[in-house]
């Protein structure tokens, strides 16, 4: 599904992923962890076709095609979803408006008829029970005056509206509070399948007890320092990362 | 040396004159006399005036706009009329300046409310026994007068026709009234003046109007609004002029004790346009004003705002938000004004713009001068562009970028649209706002 081979990317002349190498299979989870400031929001940027990255040397293939190529709203039509560590708020742009155009964008780019107005409501309120939400923000301006948590779970919910193939949660499970986590986390768990697949940047184990990984990866300095399996990841909760980085610097 | 002639237009006057409301009454014909005199001593605003000094209407004189022969009501389309009359609404339409009784809408106003075109009320026929002349003259120029500026004088020496609405004291009007000023003729000049008139205790609505038909023209409108003691009214004003032409709009406002005034204007029109609002406020009176100023292409658009706090306790409440795209213009010049009696004054003035282009321009200059020394008075301005971050969210949910900006833009101009209380209105306002910038895939419902 996607292939990422040694992407070099930097910010004006600062390097900051530095030959990054990362195959993911379709239905697979990968968790990648690391250190604050190791580059693992600017690899979920660069995915997702932010501006302000340069790709200096390397590639990313998705689904066959090259994504760095792609503007950032046909990425998101082709299936590409980054949950943003820090959603931004859009005033006067309702949460239910913004999904509906979301969804009539992805259609159109299928050259399929624009959704049908009870179908469409019928999917968003299964969606809003699902993640355990009030029906009134779907009426609220998105993110808008929204807590922390909200705003993560807001960011699951359209997600599950949308259906992407390339799921990117950053961070989604930090300033989550417990309860809140597993039912996000049931949320994605429920929106597994054989033709998705997820990144899931983290710092906590926490959120790989509720959604399993496939893969641990460690992204540290700009690279990805090593790869296992879940068992990585309680590996680094009991040692911390410094070993690790250790090794890069030797 | 020889004498500047400050206008080409005076010298037209003389013609047109007997064709003029009011020959009738002494006291306007007086009003009239001087307001030419004081028109030819000055002609228009020259950008060398203070309140001026953005705006440079001298493409007025270059052509010599003329007074239309007749008004054809057959001029106007069924088209325009159903996308600008409020169905919901008691109207006045006025066609190149003169009151159309044809495409008016005047039916089953309440006992004691009185709504027809200025001329009619002047002249006092047709509307049965009634005298509105002892009213008018108390009125009439009482809310501002010839030295205010040119377009003042002007208005008041060529005015045409135009809106009277009285409404007793006590009465609340279930429907709102609309002056529907409709320009179809090239090159017309469209002089029109309007008094309203709400007595103590009474309440309503009333919609200002203008749009016109692909030519140049001249729009020049007084309003002089009259709030009674503890009365609301609530003024629109929907300038969606030919992007040809020059559009002058001012309104005077006097509102009495406990007064409520709120005005929103929708400058969207016209290619060079100005609106004057001025308010004076009495002891505890309220006074909202909103605006939103939408400028593409190379518009022109200025509002001039005054709230003049005259007596103590009074409050308002100021919000004026502006796009401007292409090589577009806009002024925003706010005064609040406090006297040295006016204690205990609460002012807050707003103007938010955002600049779509880089050769897009806004002067924005508010002004607070206060005399007296218990006050609580605050504005703010800015002046920005989209923010990209907010873009990048929105493709990032499959929006491309140019809806991306447009909904973004749309939702900035929005909360001035949203405050429109009257169903129809608003509707046409959002249509016209949403044309302005179209988003694809999406329920208007959810706006
Ligand atoms: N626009 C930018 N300009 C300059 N430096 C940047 C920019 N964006 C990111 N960086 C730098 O790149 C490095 C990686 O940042 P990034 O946000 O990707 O880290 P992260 O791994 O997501 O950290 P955290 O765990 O704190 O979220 C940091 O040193 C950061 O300061
Ligand atoms: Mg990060």
């Amino acid at each position: 599904m996607l292939s990422i081979k040694n992407l070099h990317v930097s910010v004006g002349d600062k390097p900051i992923l530095k030959g990054i190498n990362l195959e993911i299979k379709a239905g697979e989870i990968h968790a990648i962890m690391g250190p604050n400031g190791s580059g693992k929001s600017t690899l979920s940027h660069v995915l997702s076709g932010k501006s302000g990255y340069t790709v200096t040397e390397g590639s990313v293939t998705y689904q066959g095609k090259d994504l760095i190529e792609m503007a950032p709203d046909i990425r998101a039509r082709e299936g590409v979803f980054l949950a943003f560590q820090y959603p931004v708020e859009i005033p006067g742009v309702s949460n239910v408006y913004l999904l509906k155009a979301a969804l009539n964008a992805i259609r159109k780019h299928h050259g399929e008829p624009e959704v049908d107005a009870m179908d469409f409501l019928t999917l968003v309120k299964e969606k809003v029970r699902l993640l355990e939400m009030d029906e009134k923000f779907l009426y609220r301006a998105v993110n808008e005056g929204f807590s922390g948590g909200e705003k993560k779970r807001n960011e699951i919910l359209q997600m599950a509206i949308l259906e992407p193939k390339l799921c990117i949660l950053d961070e989604t499970d930090s300033g989550l509070d417990i309860d809140a986590l597993k039912i996000v986390s049931e949320g994605v768990n429920s929106l597994r399948s054989p033709e998705r697949s997820f990144v899931m940047v983290t710092h906590y184990q926490r959120l790989l007890d509720y959604i399993k990984p496939d893969f641990v990866h460690v992204l540290a300095h700009g690279q990805i320092v090593k790869s296992g399996g879940p068992e990585l990841a309680l590996e680094l909760e009991e040692k911390g990362y410094s070993w690790l980085e250790e090794q890069v610097a030797a | 040396m020889s004498a500047v002639i400050a206008s080409r237009y005076p010298a037209e006057y003389e013609s047109i004159a007997p064709s003029l409301p009011g020959q009738n009454q002494p006291w306007l014909q007086q009003l009239r006399s001087e307001a030419l005199q004081a028109f030819s001593a000055t002609g228009f605003p020259s950008p060398r005036e203070e309140e001026w000094r953005y705006t440079n209407v001298s493409g007025i004189e270059k052509k010599l706009f003329s007074v239309p022969a007749s008004q054809v009501a057959s001029d106007v389309s069924a088209d325009l009329l159903k996308a600008y009359q409020l169905p919901d609404a008691w109207s006045v339409v006025l066609v190149n300046g003169r009151f159309s009784a044809e495409l008016s809408a005047l039916s089953g106003l309440p006992d004691g409310v009185s709504v027809l075109s200025l001329a009619d009320a002047l002249v006092g026929a047709n509307v049965g026994a009634k005298n509105f002349s002892p009213l008018l003259e108390t009125h009439l120029g009482r809310a501002v007068n010839n030295a205010e500026h040119g377009f003042v004088a002007f208005n008041t020496a060529w005015f045409s026709d135009g809106l009277f609405v009285h409404v007793p004291p006590k009465q609340v009007l279930a429907k709102p009234i609309q002056l529907l000023h409709i320009v179809t003729q090239a090159d017309a000049l469209a002089i029109t003046r309007n008094i309203i008139i709400v007595d103590e205790s009474a309440q309503a609505s009333v919609v200002e109007t203008f749009v016109g038909t692909d030519n140049a023209y001249l729009t020049a409108a007084v309003t002089e609004v009259f709030v009674g003691q503890n009365a609301d009214l609530t003024l629109y004003k929907m300038q969606s002029e030919s992007e040809k032409a020059y559009h002058f709009g001012g309104i005077y406002i006097k509102q009495e004790r406990d007064a409520r005034f709120t005005h929103h204007n929708f400058a969207f029109g016209g290619l060079l346009a100005r609106s004057d609002i001025h308010a004076d406020l009495d002891h505890a009176s309220e006074c909202v004003l909103n605006g939103l100023y939408l400028g593409v292409k190379r518009q022109h658009i200025d509002n001039h705002t005054r709230i003049n706090h005259l007596k103590p306790y009074g409050i308002s409440r100021e919000t004026y938000k502006g796009v401007l795209d292409d090589k577009a213009r806009g002024v925003f010049q706010g005064r609040v004004i406090v006297a040295e009696d006016a204690q205990k004054t609460d002012s807050q003035m707003n103007n938010r713009n955002l600049l779509l282009s880089v050769d897009a321009e806004v002067d924005t200059k508010p002004q607070l001068e206060i005399y007296a020394d218990d006050v609580k008075c605050g504005h703010g301005v800015t002046v920005g562009q989209l923010d990209d971050k907010s873009v990048f969210y929105l493709q990032s949910r499959c929006i491309d970028e140019e809806t991306a900006r447009n909904m973004l833009t749309f939702a900035f101009a929005n909360e001035m649209v949203d405050k429109i209380s009257i169903k129809s209105l608003h509707d046409n306002v959002l249509e016209q706002v949403l044309a302005r910038f179209p988003q694809q895939g999406v329920d208007k419902e959810w706006l």
